[in-house]
C-alpha cells in the first residue's frame, strides 16, 4: 500500500496528519470491537486545487468528506483548516467555520423544501448575522450569476434536479467560502445535467480560485478534477494527477 | 414559523390544548374573583368591629332551647354595655312584621325598633331626611325611617320624607329614607325594612311579653385590636348583671361578626385559589401536548436540522428556532384563550346572574403563565434538536 505523503506546506488550505476514525461496534458475542473506517490519513490540499476523491462504497470516502466538512470529528490525528486546528474548536466555532469557510453540495441537494430558492440561498447569510433584506438581495445576485433568477420564487419541488443542484451551489457560494465540498453532486442527475454541473464547478475553480473537493465513484466525473485521491479500505492508495491514475486502474 | 403554517391541523389541535387551558384559568379566576367581590360588598355594608349579642340558650329539664328563646337581654343591658371602655356604641333591637299603608298602597315588611346608635353601628347611611333622635325614643314618637326597597314599594317616585304612613293603622311621620345596602351575608334583603324608635315599637306595634327585653343587640367595638378584650368585658358585665354564679352557663351569646366575615373572605379566597389551581391543570396538560408535538416535529425535521447545521447554524440558532415555535403556539393559544375565557365568563354572568370579575392582572397572569408553559415545555425538544450531531442529523432518512 503506497502512501504518497506530500511535503507539509504552511499555506495549505487543508492539512491532515495521521488521522484515524473508528466506530465502536458490538459483535455477536457482545464484545465491543473497534471498526476502523479511516486509517493513517495524511493529506494536504492547497488553495485553488480541484481534487476528486474516489473509492468504492464503504471505502471511507464519505467519512473523510464529513470530517473535512467539520460535520464529524476524527478519533485521532490532526486536521487544520485555514491553519485552525479543528479538534480544538467548540461546536459553535465549528458552525462558524462551516458557515464561513465551507460550501456544501450534496447528492440529494438538501434544500429546505418549505422555502423558496431565494430564501434557501439566503439562509447561510442569516446565520452569518446579516439582516434579512440584505441577505435576500445578495442571494438574488448570486442566483442571477448562476442563471436562476427567474426561479427565485419557486420552491425546490417545483424545480428540476439540475436546477435544484444549481440552487444548492448558489447557497454554497453565498458566503464566498474558499472551499467547496461536493459529495456525489451528480449522483441524482442525468449525464447531460451532470456535465453542466461539472462545468460550473470547473469554472468556479478556474475563474474564482475556489478550492473544490469532490467525492464521486464515476470516473468521467472525477476526470474534471486535476488531482485524484483513491481510497480503499480506509487508506489513501493513490494521490496524484489524473494521467497516472489510468496506470493504476487495476488497483481500484 | 413556516413549519407551523405547513401543519395547520396539528398546530391548531396543539393550540386548542393551550386555548382551553388559558380560557379555563381566566374563567375560574373570574368566578372566584366574583365570589370574593360579592362577599366583600356584603361585608362592607355590615359595619366594622361588630358583635351581635343574643339572649337565651337556656335549658329546662335537660332540654336546651336555642339562642333567643328566652328574653333575658334588656335595653338596660345595652345601655350598660355602651359604657364599657372597649365599646363604641350599642344598638338594641326588637322586631316584628306589620302592614304599612300609604294612600291606597300597602306593603308588609319587617319592623325594627331601635335607637339612633343602631344606624351608626350597622353602617347605615341616610339618603334623604334624617334618622330619628334620642328625644323621639324617650317620647316614643310615631316617626319612621324607611329602607330603600320599602320606600320604593310604598311611594314609587314620590319623596316619602314628611309624608305620613300608617303602620298597623297608626299614623307615623316619615323622617328619613336610608341608602340601599343590598344583600346581607346570609342573603337577606336588608333594604326591605322600616325603623322606628324602640319605645314606640314596644308599646304600640310589636308589643312585648316581657317589657324592656330585646331580640338582640349590635355592639360596635372601639377598634379591631381590642375586639377580644371587648368580648370578655361584655361577657363579664352581662354575667354580673344577670347574676350568673361561677360554673353556671351564660344566658346569652356573644358573636364576633367581623370574625365571621373574615372566615367568609378567607373561604372565598381559597375558592379562588382552588378554582385557579384546577384550571391550571388543564394548562399543564396543554403544555405536555406542546412538548409531545414538538418532539415529533424535531424527529421529523432531523434532516432539516442537519442541513441547517451544515450551512452554519449554531446550537443557539436551532434552539431558538424550535423554542420560538413552541412559544408562538402558546402565545397565540393564550391570546385566543383569554378572549374565550372572558367571553364565557360574560355569558355565564348573563345566563345565571352570577357576579364575575375580570381584572387586567388576571389576564396578564394567564398570558404570563401560558408563555412560561411554552418556554418550559418547548425547551426540552428544542435542546434535543440543538444537541444533534450534524453528521447524524444529515444522514437521517
Amino acid at each position: 500500500m503506497s502512501t504518497n505523503q506530500p511535503a507539509p506546506s504552511p499555506s495549505a488550505l487543508i492539512r491532515i496528519a495521521q488521522l484515524h476514525k473508528s466506530y465502536k461496534l458490538i459483535d455477536a458475542d457482545g464484545k465491543t470491537i473497534e471498526n476502523a473506517v479511516l486509517q493513517n490519513i495524511n493529506l494536504n490540499i492547497e488553495k485553488g486545487e480541484f481534487v476528486a476523491i474516489m473509492g468504492h462504497s464503504g471505502s471511507g470516502k464519505s467519512t473523510l468528506m464529513n470530517i473535512l466538512g467539520c460535520l464529524d470529528t476524527p478519533t485521532s490525528g490532526d486536521y487544520w483548516l485555514e491553519n485552525q486546528n479543528v479538534a480544538m474548536l467548540s461546536n459553535d466555532a465549528l458552525a462558524r467555520l462551516r458557515n464561513r469557510y465551507i460550501g456544501f453540495v450534496f447528492q440529494g441537494f438538501n434544500l429546505l423544501n418549505r422555502m423558496t430558492a431565494l430564501d434557501n440561498v439566503a439562509v447561510p447569510l442569516l446565520y452569518a448575522g446579516e439582516n434579512r433584506a440584505s441577505s435576500r438581495q445578495q442571494a438574488m445576485e448570486q442566483l442571477r450569476r448562476t442563471g436562476l433568477e427567474k426561479f427565485a420564487m419557486h420552491h425546490p419541488n417545483q424545480l428540476s434536479g439540475g436546477q435544484q443542484q444549481r440552487v444548492a451551489i448558489s447557497r454554497a457560494l453565498i458566503n464566498q467560502p474558499p472551499l467547496i465540498l461536493a459529495d456525489e453532486p451528480t449522483g441524482n442527475l442525468d449525464t447531460q445535467t451532470s456535465q453542466e454541473i461539472m462545468v460550473l464547478f470547473e469554472r468556479l475553480n478556474r475563474e474564482q480560485g475556489i478550492t473544490i473537493v469532490l467525492v464521486t465513484h464515476e470516473k468521467d466525473i472525477a476526470a474534471y478534477a486535476r488531482r485524484l485521491i483513491l481510497i480503499k479500505d480506509g487508506s489513501i492508495v493513490y494521490d496524484g494527477d489524473q494521467a497516472l491514475e489510468n496506470a493504476l486502474d487495476p488497483v481500484i | 414559523m413556516r413549519a407551523l403554517r405547513m401543519n395547520r391541523l396539528r398546530t391548531g389541535l396543539t393550540m386548542l390544548g393551550m386555548i382551553i387551558g388559558v380560557a379555563a384559568v381566566v374563567l375560574m379566576l373570574s368566578i372566584g374573583q366574583g365570589a370574593q367581590t360579592k362577599i366583600n360588598q356584603s361585608i362592607e355594608t355590615m359595619g366594622s368591629n361588630l358583635f351581635i349579642v343574643l339572649p337565651g340558650a337556656t335549658s329546662s329539664g335537660g332540654l336546651s332551647f336555642g339562642s333567643g328563646s328566652v328574653k333575658t337581654l334588656t335595653v338596660n343591658d345595652a345601655m350598660a354595655i355602651a359604657e364599657l371602655p372597649t365599646v363604641n356604641a350599642t344598638g338594641p333591637v326588637i322586631s316584628g312584621t306589620a302592614q304599612l299603608n300609604f294612600n291606597a298602597k300597602n306593603w308588609s315588611t319587617s319592623i325594627t325598633g331601635t335607637t339612633p346608635d343602631y344606624f351608626m353601628v350597622g353602617n347605615w347611611t341616610i339618603e334623604d331626611g334624617s334618622i330619628f333622635s334620642e328625644t323621639d325614643v324617650r317620647s316614643a314618637a310615631r316617626v319612621v325611617v324607611l329602607g330603600s326597597v320599602t320606600a320604593e314599594n310604598l311611594f314609587g317616585t314620590i319623596n316619602p320624607v314628611g309624608k305620613t304612613i300608617r303602620i298597623t293603622n297608626r299614623p307615623f311621620l316619615v323622617v328619613g329614607v336610608l341608602a340601599a345596602k343590598g344583600q346581607s351575608l346570609s342573603g337577606r334583603d336588608q333594604d326591605d325594612n322600616v325603623f322606628i324608635p324602640i319605645t314606640t315599637s314596644e308599646r304600640q306595634i310589636t308589643g312585648n311579653q316581657f317589657p324592656g327585653s330585646i331580640r338582640y343587640m349590635l355592639v360596635q367595638g372601639k377598634s379591631a385590636e381590642t375586639m377580644e378584650e371587648a368580648e370578655i368585658e361584655i361577657t363579664q358585665l352581662l354575667r354580673q348583671r344577670h347574676r350568673i354564679s361561677d360554673g353556671m352557663e351564660n344566658d346569652f351569646t356573644v358573636r364576633n361578626l367581623t370574625a365571621i366575615a373574615d372566615v367568609a373572605t378567607d373561604t372565598a379566597k381559597i375558592l379562588s385559589i382552588v378554582l385557579g389551581a384546577i384550571a391550571s391543570i388543564s394548562l399543564l396538560v396543554g403544555g405536555i401536548g406542546i412538548m409531545n408535538i414538538m418532539l415529533v416535529s424535531v424527529t421529523e425535521r432531523t434532516r432539516e436540522i442537519g442541513i441547517r447545521m451544515a450551512i452554519g447554524a449554531n446550537r443557539n440558532a436551532i434552539l431558538i428556532q424550535f423554542l420560538l415555535e413552541a412559544i408562538m403556539i402558546c402565545f397565540m393559544g393564550g391570546m385566543i384563550g383569554v378572549i374565550l375565557g372572558i367571553g364565557s365568563a360574560w355569558i355565564i354572568s348573563q345566563l345565571i346572574d352570577m357576579l364575575v370579575v375580570i381584572t387586567l392582572s388576571m389576564v396578564f397572569l394567564a398570558f404570563l403563565f401560558s408563555s412560561a408553559v411554552g418556554i418550559f415545555f418547548g425547551f426540552y425538544p428544542a435542546r434535543k434538536a440543538a444537541s444533534l450531531k450534524p453528521v447524524d442529523a444529515l444522514r437521517y432518512e
